[in-house]
């Protein structure tokens, strides 16, 4: 299956999703990165151009490794897990930023401006922009810079200028819209390095085919490891960069089950979540220069999204996957926060592994169903990210006492400091 | 009558027009109405009545902040749309519903070319909406005798206009500047050059937006530019001047 063969189709499209819907001032400036996108889309050397950087400065391959002890303990399917999380800047968001850093080069374009939720993908675009020599502007809504400081931190160090979002619900949705506002302003200089599967085409396409590596490698390691391919495979999904990137390793194996995982925020008949696909409450619409599902009221008004996880916490889906969706040729599940929270405990505690908390989701689905699948059988899990770094993020996620007498301290200090 | 000859008509009387925008429910439907009795005694000739929507990407700060205001107010599409069969029938303006294609995409495009219809509305700016993607919703607005108002750029190839020229109806809509609304453009000669080029593409009458604030903006599109198009300037002498505010500003503007 060659879901970007356009060819008996509409360029851009998905079944009825994706496509362009962009102010007219940007056609040109798409038509131009399509072009480019085309042309390092057909050139071998650009493919091992990229891959020779992301083994030279970010560790690739990244390993497949065996959970032993879990899938011990739960007693079902063999559990096994991509280490994306050993990525430079700790996630797969790096895979993405290099390629499109490699692509702006090649534009002539000087200057680089992001949208950022967790700031993972604030964090790789500002490390790239500092290797390639690049101006570089990030825009986080202002609810995330205030949950995600050490990132903001690393981000202005890296030389990067981070712009807080007072717009909107002052989340990642509100960075996009206020990227689209720098874009139509300075394009001549200026590319848009947007992190996930999402946008207007050809950034889907764009951002699959770069985080396409992930099941490259996985599928060869887990050939390698077991001799034979997985039954189930995990991922989960924000925008969809880090799933659509691992399930490409396994597109064209028809009993292989793909199981993306959504934020199920405070779970079924909240309100107060970020499943598009596993729950009942998004509608098809257009949006950010896309349609695809969106979490929106009847007359088109995005609703309030809501995740313990602020990479997943958005309004739309990849449009590849809502149609992939709509083909039941990828299913899709919920992991509620508090399904978080359990989860991580129990990864680090029997496999001293920490994922980040938008990669627990995954292993929260993957958990639940390897426990009823029998021995032989395999599961792979994505780890998009690791969650050490999340540490402000993640002691208040496990409401850790001793942590937050170590801040209430480390504030005392400062105060006094400053005297 | 269509939009092109009631364009025609009111030129007959001045060497060129004004069409002014208001942000539906922001502050207030009252205060609207306020501003659009101001504008109407002004002479103004078309007014645009935005459909708030919570992602306004191609808006700048000022009508960001109004669509979402106006969202939290609790506006509804039903408003809109008895607020602009309200004006249609009070004013001698002609009203354009100006928004987000998803408002129309999720009442579905036959009802809304209908609702605008039905409102008094002439016709709809669009501008996250490609031709590309409008084929059936021109064809369903070309039946009901609405136009869909198509948007020129500088940036726009000579290519890119032709194509832009062949769907337009009405008017064209030439955006002076790369950016967002709100934030002032230097009237010179790209502005002329945009203006000559939308001209070679098309002959429908030209609107020339984004930035145009002062009565001197006016004069140096008269002669070139059919109609001038007056967003947040307007918005802004509201919010800090209120109704003495406006009043003046419309008087210069077009005196
Ligand atoms: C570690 C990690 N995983 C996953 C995501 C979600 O993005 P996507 O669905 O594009 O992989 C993010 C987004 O910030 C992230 O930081």
């Amino acid at each position: 299956m060659d879901i970007f063969d356009f060819s008996d189709g509409r360029e851009g499209y998905y079944g009825e999703y994706g496509g362009v819907f962009l102010p007219e001032i940007l056609q040109a400036t798409i038509e131009e990165l399509l072009e480019c996108f085309r042309e390092c889309k057909a050139d071998p050397t650009f493919w091992q151009e990229y891959v020779a950087l992301l083994q030279n400065y970010s560790g690739r391959p990244t390993p497949v490794t065996y959970l032993e002890n879990l899938s011990r303990e739960l007693g079902g399917a063999q559990i096994y897990v991509k280490r994306d999380d050993l990525n430079h800047t700790g996630s797969h968001k790096i895979n993405n930023v290099m390629g499109q850093g490699l692509l702006t080069k090649r534009l002539g374009k000087k200057r680089v401006i992001a949208e950022t939720g967790a700031g993972q993908h604030g964090f790789a675009t500002a490390t790239m922009a500092a290797k390639f020599g690049f101006d570089c502007k990030i825009y986080m809504g202002a609810v995330d810079v205030a949950r995600q400081r050490p990132n903001v931190f690393w981000m202005e160090n890296l030389g990067a200028e981070v712009i807080a979002v007072e717009d909107g619900q002052k989340t990642l949705k509100d960075a996009v819209n206020e990227c689209m506002r720098d874009w139509v302003t300075n394009m001549a200089d200026t590319h848009y390095i947007l992190g996930t599967a999402c946008g207007p085409h050809p950034f889907p396409e764009m951002v699959s085919w770069f985080q396409s590596i992930i099941g490259m490698e996985a599928r060869e390691q887990i050939l390698a490891q077991t001799g034979r391919l997985p039954n189930r495979v995990y991922a989960c999904v924000g925008g969809g960069s880090n799933a659509m990137g691992l399930f490409q390793g396994f597109f064209d194996e028809p009993n292989i089950e793909l199981v993306g995982c959504e934020a199920g925020g405070e779970g079924v008949g909240s309100y107060m979540h970020s499943a598009r696909l596993a729950y009942d409450d998004a509608s098809v619409g257009v949006a950010q220069g896309y349609k695809t599902y969106f979490l929106q009221n009847e007359e088109g008004n995005m609703n309030e999204t809501h995740s313990v996880a602020a990479g997943l916490d958005y309004i739309g889906v990849n449009p590849i996957f809502a149609h992939l969706h709509d083909q039941g040729k990828v299913r899709f599940e919920a992991a509620t926060d508090a399904e978080v929270k359990e989860t991580l405990k129990l990864t680090m505690r029997t496999e001293g592994l920490i994922p980040a908390l938008e990669s627990t989701h995954g292993f929260v689905v993957a958990l639940k169903e390897a426990a009823t699948m029998s021995k032989d059988e395999i599961v792979l899990v994505n780890m998009s990210g690791r969650g050490d770094k999340d540490i402000f993020t993640i002691a208040d996620a496990l409401d850790d006492s001793k942590w937050k007498r170590f801040i209430e301290g480390k504030a005392d200090q400062y105060r006094r400091e400053r005297g | 009558m269509g939009l092109q000859s009631y364009i025609a008509e009111r030129k007959r009387g001045k060497d060129i027009l004004v069409m002014a925008h208001v942000v539906c429910g922001y502050p207030s439907f009252e205060e609207n109405m306020q501003e659009l009795e101001i504008m109407a005694e002004a002479g103004v000739d078309l007014v645009e009545l935005q459909f708030p929507f919570s992602e306004p990407s191609a808006d700048g700060p000022l009508f960001v902040h109004a669509n979402e205001e106006s969202l939290k107010a609790g506006t509804t599409i039903d408003q809109c749309f008895k607020f602009m069969a309200e004006v249609s029938a009070r004013f001698p303006f002609k009203v354009l519903m100006m928004g987000y294609y998803n408002t129309a995409f999720k009442m579905g495009e036959e009802r809304f070319v209908e609702r605008v219809k039905e409102a008094g509305g002439v016709g709809y700016i669009l501008p996250d909406l490609p031709v590309e993607e409008a084929v059936n919703l021109h064809r369903l607005s070309e039946e009901a005798g609405i136009e869909p108002i198509i948007l020129m750029t500088p940036t726009s190839s000579d290519k890119r206009l032709a194509k832009l020229g062949l769907a337009s109806r009405g008017m064209v809509y030439a955006v002076a500047r790369k950016g967002v609304t709100g934030s002032k453009t230097n009237m010179g000669d790209d502005v002329l050059a945009l203006i000559e080029r939308c001209r070679q593409h098309t002959n429908m009458p030209i609107g020339v937006g984004f930035g145009i604030s002062s009565k001197s903006d006016l004069d140096f599109l008269r002669g070139h530019a059919d109609i001038a198009i007056v967003g947040t300037a307007a918005l802004k002498i509201w919010k800090d001047e209120g109704a003495p505010g406006l009043k003046t500003f419309f008087a210069e503007l077009m005196a």
